[in-house]
């Protein structure tokens, strides 16, 4: 490992530096706002040397990891989302009792795992990267211990476990059959045809891993934890679990079939086109059912995740940069939508019914036109990031001529719609005279809390209305990748 | 310059009107009406400067153009042009717009901030619908326009205006993610033919479109227009949306929501896809004789005044559809002007039910009855619009009605024999409305107070627009002259580099016979 190799991975070793720095300052002195302050700077100090490690990039340091304009764009939308989530989670932990501190430990140390995530191209920095995040998550999930706080964490625990132990699994069918664990390698060791390579359990392999990502993703059939931990987990761990944990996962099953075309396989391919189909109805149609705001955005969150399985199944490189560009509007819609829920929540619960939101709009506009906004953006609505990002999916889809996954999109977006819109309606409905204010609306807003929101909505309606600049960036990531 | 700015005004006056809400409920009002009034002043330079009654000019149709690169990557330009047609729909749009104010003046007491905000939102987006020469601008309105027209039938609607707001979004966004296949599978067909990557209308004309695919393609783009205008399978949101909307809303989505389905018909189906979209003109002629009929005979057996007249509407779409694929010159025309005459004769029944409910705090048909005596002037005002609605000559409707029967009847004269039948009906729901609300005997001993004089002026606008329409309609078939021409060159043009070269452009469409189409001397 030379000097430019330790360079390269600089981020990576602030990150894992600052969860250092963080966990002694808490054993010298306990205080919120300096272990938000040394998260913080973390987090700053990582971002700040991504443009200058991306002088280095493309390079492959040791086997485990490559810094290239790909693992760079993805480490900086991970370490950006984290930002955001971390300055939430203080307006959401000062009403909080007991200790907060640990958090900020765990959101550094899931934050490492899924950059190393973004970054890997062998079986064993994958799985490393993974734990790492699980582990942390779990601590997270059942930080709060509010009603179904333990539930959620120990769901969790068990499921992650279970498809930790499938991916690894597969991981060692494939290494049986290829004598690799290079993600680089395992095309050319199966085009080679001598080596007498049973396809059989490369693909056996192959498909458990692909069920330890979907668990990951929360694609359906592997979605049956999503509801319930993201109800039971605190506001913005849960943002967490739907930005980060996806987006990261997502980025490395991107790149994972781009070294291994999965049109090679068409059975692999049929198995993601069922998938995606699945995803999309059955998101979209549970969603219907939900009564509780999280739950409702956990369904949401499973169709999304099948809609962006069209723009992955479209090969090319405008799908990568739908790709891309959906998992930006994603990310920013997401944590908004959980921003606002965490600035509504208070000590004793979350904001999740609907009579926490009804007639919000008349008694705080720019929270409940903020949710809107997300709302909105989540359907796909003009003006919003989600409109652009939907736009971009559809047209990669087409490129690829891949109709009937696009018109599943379009029919069951059209059903989606149908429960963002009842929440909006919630927000704008008027109170009858005399009512009782719901507990939510009493309280006012913590101003990080509030200023986190701000920034994303100003992005939402910036990447709706000119998304011109992010997409270069995408485009020059996209060339530079393949 | 002057093009963004005819939507950027609207966008700030909402925005204005908004804010100033917080100082009193007179602020918005007047600040939207000033705002239309600056729209309007725009709207007349443009006119002023390009009428001209001797219209064999061989200047282009365009009026003004505008473009500006917006996101390159994928070939989409912020791409403005006005030529007459969407001058006067835009026309319509600012009188329509004025009259939903002042129609609201006294009915909206909460809110009126933000009231004022979506409404002029809602004449932005129609605005750049009428505008957009991109495909993806064009689609970006398209369901912009939704949002707020959504807050002003959710908000300020009546009491089952959820239900009806939220089947009237996922109707029309769906439908809007059809069209928006079609634009999509243009754009890469023509991509693969030339090379450019492009959503621009000028560029995208004249594609070479595969078989089947282009039929699916148009079909995708009518089925977005056909929601919206509503063609009839497709019609069930429209009473629904109009019941329960206030009377601005209805105003809006009878005078111009309505027309945006027909104006895309007219500037992107058929001239984008006039093959496709010929061929399947005997389909979409029978919708519209079936809309025609149905939209008639169901209006008649409606009790709410609002359903009623939401209905009628159904019904003079089906002869707006009809003018439209028959595709002649005179056709067309006649379509443009039920469009306008239509616009303007439903706003006004719609603004007259509103003035009623307000004094009766009813729409139930069967509880009115002899309010001659009680409201006369609003009575007169009714006769004028029902009357121009059933068709009566010296009244717009008749001349557009007119016109579009003259030219379907060159094309197909079954068709425009059972069009006529339409003629019958309405007459009878029209006097339905007098009969069962003005005359007869004043059951429920009703005693009103006539219009005021706002009320008043609202209704001699509209009806004097209304006599000027039927009597002197020069003034807009002139206007409307060279971009029914213009529409018509590039379909033929289109049309040429598929099938043969030997058309020449100052015959319309080659359409003969009964709806059948002779594709230039090949069979």
């Amino acid at each position: 490992m030379t000097a430019a190799d330790v360079y390269a991975i600089l981020p990576l070793i602030v990150l894992g530096g600052a969860s250092v720095v963080v966990l002694l300052g808490i054993a010298v002195h306990r205080s919120h706002s300096l272990t938000l302050i040394l998260t913080l700077t973390g987090l700053v100090a990582a971002f700040l040397l991504l443009p200058l490690v991306s002088i280095e990039a493309p390079r492959q340091v040791t086997p485990l990891l490559v810094i290239d304009s790909y693992s760079i764009f993805f480490s900086g939308l991970i370490i950006a989302a984290s930002f955001i989530i971390t300055v939430l989670s203080y307006s959401y932990l000062s009403q909080q009792r007991g200790h907060r501190e640990e958090f900020y430990l765990f959101l550094l140390l899931a934050t490492l795992g899924s950059v190393v995530l973004v970054a890997s191209t062998h079986f064993a920095s994958f799985f490393l990267g993974l734990e790492v995040l699980s582990v942390s998550l779990y601590t997270l999930i059942a930080y709060s211990r509010k009603e179904y706080g333990i539930e959620a964490g120990v769901k969790y625990l068990i499921l992650a476990g279970l498809s930790s132990a499938f991916l690894l699994f597969g991981m060692a069918l494939v290494y049986s059959e290829l004598g690799t664990m290079k993600l680089a390698q395992i095309p050319t060791s199966l085009s080679n045809p001598s080596s007498g390579v049973s396809q059989v359990f490369v693909l056996g392999g192959l498909a458990l891993i692909v069920v330890g990502i979907g668990f990951k993703l929360a694609l359906v059939p592997f979605h049956l934890w999503t509801p319930d931990v993201y109800q039971g987990a605190p506001a913005p761990v849960t943002a967490f679990v739907a930005t980060i944990s996806k987006g990261a996962m997502f980025a490395l099953l991107l790149r994972y079939f781009t070294v291994v075309n999965i049109h090679n396989y068409p059975s692999l391919y049929l198995a993601f086109v069922v998938i995606a189909i699945a995803s999309m109805f059955i998101g979209n149609l549970l969603g219907l059912l939900q009564t509780k705001l999280k739950r409702l955005l956990a369904y949401s969150s499973i169709s999304h995740l099948g809609y962006l399985l069209v723009a992955f199944l479209a090969s090319g490189p405008l799908a990568a940069v739908a790709v891309a560009f959906y998992l930006v509007t994603y990310f920013v819609t997401t944590l908004g939508a959980f921003g606002l829920i965490t600035i509504m929540s208070n000590s004793d619960r979350d904001a999740e019914d609907p009579e926490d939101y009804r007639g919000l709009f008349w008694r705080k506009p720019w929270i409940a036109g903020s949710f809107t906004a997300m709302l909105l953006s989540l359907a796909g609505v003009p003006l919003t990031a989600g409109f652009v990002g939907k736009f971009y999916l559809v047209t990669a889809g087409i490129g690829s001529a891949l109709w009937l996954l696009v018109i599943v999109l379009v029919v069951t977006s059209g059903i989606g719609l149908y429960y963002y819109l009842r929440v909006v309606v919630a927000m704008f409905a008027s109170l009858p005279k005399g009512s009782t204010i719901a507990p939510a609306m009493r309280i006012s807003p913590h101003f990080t809390g509030a200023l986190a929101v701000t920034i994303l909505v100003l992005l939402l309606f910036w990447l709706g209305i000119y998304p011109t600049p992010i997409l270069r960036l995408i485009e020059s990531m996209v060339t530079g990748f393949s | 310059m002057i093009l963004p700015w005819i939507i950027i005004i609207l966008v700030i006056g909402g925005t204005l009107a908004w804010i100033a809400g917080r100082f009193g409920p007179h602020w918005p009002r007047w600040i939207s009406l000033a705002t239309l009034g600056i729209h309007f002043g725009f709207l007349l330079y443009l006119w002023i400067q390009n009428y001209s009654i001797f219209t064999l000019t061989t200047r282009s149709p365009w009026f003004a153009l505008f473009d500006i690169p917006w996101i390159s990557q994928i070939g989409i330009s912020f791409s403005l042009g006005m030529d007459g047609l969407s001058l006067l729909l835009i026309l319509l749009i600012n009188l329509l717009g004025i009259m939903a104010v002042a129609c609201s003046w006294n009915a909206i007491k909460d809110r009126v901030g933000f009231f004022h905000f979506n409404l002029m939102w809602i004449l932005a987006s129609i605005t750049g619908v009428f505008l957009a020469l991109d495909l993806f601008l064009f689609y970006f309105f398209w369901e912009l326009m939704l949002v707020p027209l959504y807050f002003l039938i959710g908000i300020w609607g009546y009491e089952n205006r959820i239900y009806a707001t939220i089947k009237f979004f996922i109707f029309t966004q769906v439908s809007g993610l059809f069209m928006l296949l079609g634009i999509l599978g243009l754009y890469f067909v023509h991509g693969a033919n030339t090379g450019v990557y492009t959503f621009s209308y000028f560029q995208l004309l004249g594609t070479k479109l595969p078989q089947p695919l282009g039929f699916l393609l148009m079909l995708g783009m009518f089925l977005a227009f056909a929601v919206k205008l509503p063609v009839v399978p497709f019609h069930t949101w429209l009473p629904d949306a109009h019941t329960e909307a206030p009377t601005a809303g209805s105003v809006d989505l009878a005078g111009l929501v309505l027309k945006v389905g027909a104006y895309g018909m007219i500037r992107f189906l058929i001239p984008l896809f006039p093959k496709d979209s010929l061929s399947f003109a005997p389909i979409a002629m029978a919708l519209g004789i079936i809309g025609i009929l149905y939209g008639a005979i169901v209006a008649f057996g409606q009790t709410d005044l609002k359903r009623l007249i939401a209905y009628t509407s159904i019904s003079h779409m089906g002869f707006v559809i009809l003018g439209i694929f028959a595709w002649n010159t005179i056709a067309l025309q006649g379509a443009i002007i039920i469009m306008i005459a239509h616009g303007i004769s439903t706003s006004g029944l719609f603004i007259m039910v509103g003035d009623l409910m307000s004094r009766l705090h009813t729409r139930d048909f069967r509880r009115m009855g002899g309010l001659w005596s009680t409201l006369p002037r609003m009575g007169g005002a009714a006769m004028v619009f029902t009357l121009a609605s059933l068709g009566l000559p010296g009244l717009g409707n008749f001349v557009g009605e007119f016109l579009v029967l003259l030219g379907v009847y060159r094309v197909s004269i079954p068709a425009a024999a059972l069009a006529t039948l339409g003629f019958i009906v309405a007459t009878i729901y029209s006097l339905w409305i007098i009969q069962g609300a003005f005359h007869g005997r004043n059951t429920e001993g009703w005693k009103l107070q006539d219009m005021s004089s706002r009320e008043a002026a609202i209704m001699t606008t509209l009806i004097a627009v209304i006599l000027w329409l039927g009597i002197y309609p020069q003034t807009v078939l002139n206007t409307s002259l060279p971009a029914v021409e213009a529409m018509q060159k590039y379909a033929i043009e289109t049309q040429q580099t598929i099938v043969s070269p030997q058309i020449s452009p100052a015959q319309p469409l080659p359409i003969e016979g009964s709806i059948t189409i002779n594709t230039g001397g090949k069979p």
